[in-house]
This record gives C-alpha cells, structure tokens and sequence, in this order.
C-alpha cells in the first residue's frame, strides 16, 4: 500500500493545490487515488489522458490531477467530452461525476453518450446527496431518507445507475464501493481499457450532509455500512432474492459493440470517395 | 470563382468550412437546419467531425470540448437553443476557448414563429449569459456577406480567443442570392496562436503584451487546467483579488484595444444626409429602398449606417455619423433593442424607433413613414402600419 501511495504522488499537482477542498474523511479522495492507481498501472501517459468533471464535490477532482484537465459546467461534463474525445480520438478521456451531477442535470448526456457508444469512461462517485451545496436529495437518495430538501422524509425512488447505462446501450458497466478499493482499482481499469461507453458507479458516502441528516455520525460508520451491505456480482447470481438495500460489486455488463468514434473514421473514408457536392446539387436541380 | 446561387445558411456553411471549420455539434432547429445538414455532408469529406446531440446546451458544450481539442468549431441554432447554449457561451468566455455560434433568429418569445424571421435576440446576445463579460456578435446582412462574416467571425474568435457570435436573421438564413464566393486561397484565416515555450513555462491564462495568451491544444504535452471558476494565470481556481482583478480587466481590454478592427460597418448616403438611418441584417435592405423612395419621392435626404458588428456596439461609427442629422432612424425586427444603444450614445430626443415583432420585416414604406413625419417621435410600431 505503501509504494502504491508514492506511485500516485507523481500523478497530483501536489506543490500549490493541496490541502483539497474535500471534509476529512470523504470518499472522493479515496476514488481520486484509485483512479490515479490504474492509470499508472496502465502506464498511461500523462499527456494523452484527459480528465473531464462537472460541478460539486467530485467534480473538483481533475484540479489535483497532473493531466490535461477540464473542469466543465454542472452536468455538462459528458457533453464537453463527447467533444474532445471526436477532436482526439487518441486521448484516454475520463470523466469524473458525481451523481447530481452525472443524473439529474446531465441526466439526459449521460443516457445519449451511453446510446452513442463513445470511448469515454464514466466514473460516477454516488453519496446520495449534494455535498457541496449542503446535502439536498439527489437522484440517488434513498427512499424515505432525510435530506436539506427532505427534511420530513425524501418520497422519491432513486435511479439505480447500472441499471440504467446498461439499458441506454453502455458497452461496460461496472459497480464498486470505496471501502473495496483494491477492487475498484481493477474495475477501473477495465472500464478505461473498454473500447466504448465504460461507466463505473463507485458507492461512496457523505457523512457530512447525508450522515449528518440520517444519524450516521462518522465515516467509520459509514464506510462499515458499505463493506455489510455489498455483495459480489458472483454471489448476487446465487441468491434467488437479494436483501434489501443490497449493493452488487463488480462488473455487471461488458459487451463488444461497434464504438462511435471508430465509426465517424469510417465515414470520413466513405464521404472521401463522393462526387463533388456541387455536381450532386445540380443534378438534384437545386444549386 | 463560380458563380452560384445560394442561401445565406449554406453561404455561411461555405465561410465556416473556408475559415477552416472542423467540427459542427448541433441539434436540429428551423430555421438554421440547412447549416447542420450542409456540415454533417461537407466535414467528414475535408476530415472534420460532424455531430448531432441530444440538445443545445450538449451542442454548446462538445463545440467547446473540440476546440480544446485543437479543432476550429461550431454551432448554429435559432431562439430557443440560443436561451439553451447561453451557460456554455459564458463557460467558453470564461474559459477563453475559440468557437463561433450562428443564431439564425427568428420570432420569440419562446417557440414563437418557427419559420418567420426577427431580430429580437440581439440584446440576448449581448447580455443572454450571466456575469460581466465581454462579447463579439455579428451581422450579414445578404448572402455574400454569410460567407465573410462567417469568416471574421472564426478569425476573430481564433485571435482573441472568445466565442463569436454570428446574429443573422431568417431572412438573410433563407435568402437566395448571386454569389462569387472567393477561393479559399484568396481569403485571410487566422489560427490561434500556440505556445512557444517549454510546458513548465506555460501559463494558459497568463497575462502577455498581445492580452491574448497562446492557447495549446489538450494532449500536445502542454498538461493544464481549463475552469468556468474565476482562475489564476496556470488556469487554477483562485479568489485572490490579485489574481481576480487583473484576469477580468484582460477579458474586456483584450476586445476593447482591438474596436477598429472588430467594429465593421458599412455608410450610404450619408455625406448629406439630415437624417439618418441605423439598420443591420435584412432590415439594412428595407431602409436602403427606402432612401431611394424618400430621396426621390419627397427630396429628403437620408442616410443609413448599416452595423455589420453588433457588439462591441460600433459607438464611435454612430456618434461620428449622427452628430450632423437632425433625426436617427433605428429600424430593426424587434421592439427597440441596438435602439437602446443608439439612444445612449447620441441622446434619446434625435432617435425615433421604427420596429415590429410579428414576423414580419420592417417595410421601406414604415421607415418613410418615420422619415416623413412632422416630429422625431416613435410613430406607434407594436403593430405594423398598413400600406
């Protein structure tokens, strides 16, 4: 653990940015060190990784990552990538979400890059809430938990991610918890490698907002909760009905299917070989 | 030189692939499709990218991401995606990525009239994002003129790194004309200028004698941060008032020390003119008949100052052209919004507004009308005069 901590050092802008903005205790950074993790176990380098995020607490991620970096609008951040990624098909582009970000606001970019196939990997740190604006319900906040917005109980069903990427047509899908990090390294260098629209969900907590809301006072608490509550895909298959609350750990789809970008290049072969524009509008009589 | 017959939406596809366009996001809306359509057709055969998104802000935003990317790009759109790209246009302002927006306009609020023309987004266009911000809009006037400002409109976003915005009316959309586009070798392109030092030396958002900082595409060994918060000169978030202060007074001094340049507009008429007529877009053509009706018809002598750059507002053009008439014209398909403007560079006594907001173009028997009256005082417009 210890060489992999130095390993990572070298990935962060670590001489002005630190210390983050995060509260002590959080999940994002412990998805911030795995991602760095398996880009260095990928031997990426660093100018062809590109990190995209939104807006919120996840979001603030790319600013300590020594990448080329894009911290984009609330919800935008997949849109901004399906962008760079048809400028430089070469880059490795990751997108780091949160999921106020990633499925209320940018609910709809996030069904259409998965419906479009494009090589971008979708890392979704889901803690149920909105942290930085100060713990209101997000898509993700259970039903009947308590919120800034719930304060009598939250009445809304939360959207089951995976779920979700799998149906809107994502060729890997894949869940981990940010008590499983070893884990979560793995997937997360699945889903980089995956050629298509690769989402990882990592279940992480706010025990700032969110515990503070649910009586769950400290990250121990939290983090506890994820390691009693999670299962693994392999032993979800041989329950005939899973507990409630359940969280399924590992990779839940991976499908090879045609990939967007990969498809534009052949276009752009195909459109090489028509005739002139100007000799088709005249024989369609129009100029 | 061929010479052909076109609308003034492929003409500005035609300026936007001359300018060196390379990539197009956008979602369908009357009446801008044909540029979509021209694009998705035209990119892939030069290796440019075409793309259609789930909506305009989607649009707004991968035209911003390819252009990080290195890619000349662009969308076009009416009204309402206009209300929708408004959040990334101020990102790419903040951000200072090169990109140009066509906003084919048409009649508002709302859905409005899809199919009829109006000129009511240009105060939108100046002020439709949050924050202060400086902000380069655009208007052709006739289909050639598509194509060149189209093309000034790359070049100017390329040199100063902003978004630009190009504000063409339905009519000037959809028009037909005879055009002899020029080669593509005849035409000035600008590209935006790279960095020319080592990477550790590189400051994105730095502060150099041109107020326009190289900008380095993603992926090229420059590694960087790009940010909508306020940001320090290596593009990270800051709320130092010593590093805040002197980013914002770059923004607008980057636009404001280049006016000559950035401010186009073309006279007629006005040697000795006693009143003058401001118009832009397809409106310009209304007033021009509309000189020669009321120089012919009633002897008056009337001038028009045609704006081919909306914002920054040409204010010096208009002061200088209206300080010898007795009355200002300002005609446009709108209510009274450049009028504003007008009003406040030469006074609200000389300016008489003559507009409509039903879809309809303002006729040159309206501006004769405003012409001929007794007193410089608005002839009631929210309904067109019938003639």
């Amino acid at each position: 653990m210890k060489q992999d901590d130095q390993g990572i050092y070298e990935y962060l802008r670590h001489h002005k940015k630190f210390p983050h903005v995060w509260c002590a205790g959080c999940g994002i950074g412990i998805v911030m060190g795995s991602l760095l993790r398996s880009i260095r176990n990928l031997e990426l380098g660093r100018d062809d990784v590109a990190i995209i995020s939104g807006i919120g607490c996840a979001g603030r991620m790319p600013v300590y990552m020594d990448f080329n970096t894009l911290h984009t609008t609330h919800g935008r951040a997949l849109a901004f990538a399906t962008g760079l990624k048809l400028a430089r098909p070469d880059m490795e582009v990751i997108v780091v979400m949160g999921d106020g970000d990633a499925l209320a606001i940018g609910g709809n970019h996030f069904i259409h890059a998965a419906r479009r196939n494009i090589d971008l990997t979708a890392v979704i740190v889901n803690n149920s809430i909105y942290g930085m604006t100060g713990g209101q319900s997000s898509p993700t906040t259970p039903l009947g938990a308590f919120s800034a917005t719930a304060p009598y109980r939250h009445i809304e069903q939360p959207f089951p991610i995976c779920q979700l990427a799998i149906a809107a047509g994502a060729s890997f899908v894949a869940r981990g918890t940010v008590y499983h990090v070893t884990e979560l390294d793995r997937l997360l260098e699945q889903a980089i490698q995956k050629r298509g629209f690769a989402v990882v969900e990592a279940v992480s907590y706010c025990y700032t907002t969110f515990g503070r809301a649910n009586k769950m006072r400290s990250p121990v608490e939290m983090m506890r909760l994820l390691k009693e509550n999670s299962i693994t895909v392999q032993a979800a298959q041989k329950m005939e009905k899973l507990p409630d609350g359940a969280i399924v750990r590992g990779v839940l789809h991976n499908e090879d299917k045609p990939e967007y970008t990969e498809l534009y290049d052949q276009i752009i072969e195909q459109a090489h070989g028509q005739p002139s524009p100007r000799k088709r509008q005249v024989r369609r009589g129009w100029a | 030189m061929t010479i052909q017959l076109l609308q003034g939406n492929h003409a500005c596809a035609r300026g936007a692939l001359t300018a060196g366009c390379r990539f197009y996001a956008g979602y369908p809306i009357t009446p801008s499709s044909e540029i979509a359509e021209i694009m998705a057709r035209e990119l892939p055969r030069v290796g440019g990218k075409f793309i259609q998104m789930e909506d305009e802000i989607a649009s707004m935003a991968a035209v911003i991401g390819a252009s990080v990317g290195g890619l000349k790009a662009m969308t076009a759109t009416s009204g309402p995606g206009f209300s929708l790209m408004q959040e990334n246009i101020g990102y790419a302002i903040v951000a200072e990525i090169p990109c140009v927006v066509v906003n084919v306009m048409r009649v508002g609020p709302s859905t409005g009239i899809a199919t009829h023309p109006s000129q009511a987004d240009v105060m939108q266009a100046r002020w439709g994002t949050h924050g202060d911000h400086p902000i380069i809009a655009l208007a052709p006037g006739s289909v050639l003129e598509a194509f060149e400002l189209t093309v000034k409109a790359f070049n100017f976003a390329e040199k100063y790194r902003t978004p630009v915005l190009v504000m063409m009316d339905e009519v000037v959309g959809h028009m037909r004309e005879k055009v002899d586009l020029p080669d593509a070798g005849s035409v000035e392109i600008v590209n935006r200028e790279m960095p020319s030092v080592p990477p550790e030396w590189y400051e994105p958002f730095g502060n150099p004698p041109s107020d326009v900082p190289p900008l380095a595409p993603f992926g090229e060994g420059y590694r960087y941060h790009i940010t909508g918060m306020l940001h320090d000169p290596r593009g990270f978030p800051t709320e130092r008032l010593d590093e805040i202060q002197p980013w914002i007074e770059r923004i607008f001094r980057k636009i404001d020390r280049h006016l000559d340049e950035i401010c186009m507009w073309e006279e007629d008429s006005v040697e000795d003119a006693r009143v003058l007529i401001i118009a832009y877009g397809a409106t310009a053509r209304s007033a021009r008949q509309a000189i020669k009706i009321a120089r012919a018809r009633y002897g008056r002598k009337v001038g028009l100052l045609r704006l081919k750059t909306l914002w920054p507002f040409p204010e010096e053009a208009v002061e200088r052209a209206a300080e010898d008439v007795q009355r200002v014209i300002v005609a446009e398909m709108n209510l009274g919004q450049m009028a504003l403007e007008v009003e406040r560079v030469v006074g609200r006594k000389k300016v008489v507004r003559v507009g409509r907001a039903d879809g309809q173009m303002v006729t040159p028997e309206q501006i004769v009308d405003a012409i001929r009256a007794p007193q410089p005082q608005a002839v009631s417009l929210r309904v067109a005069v019938p003639w």
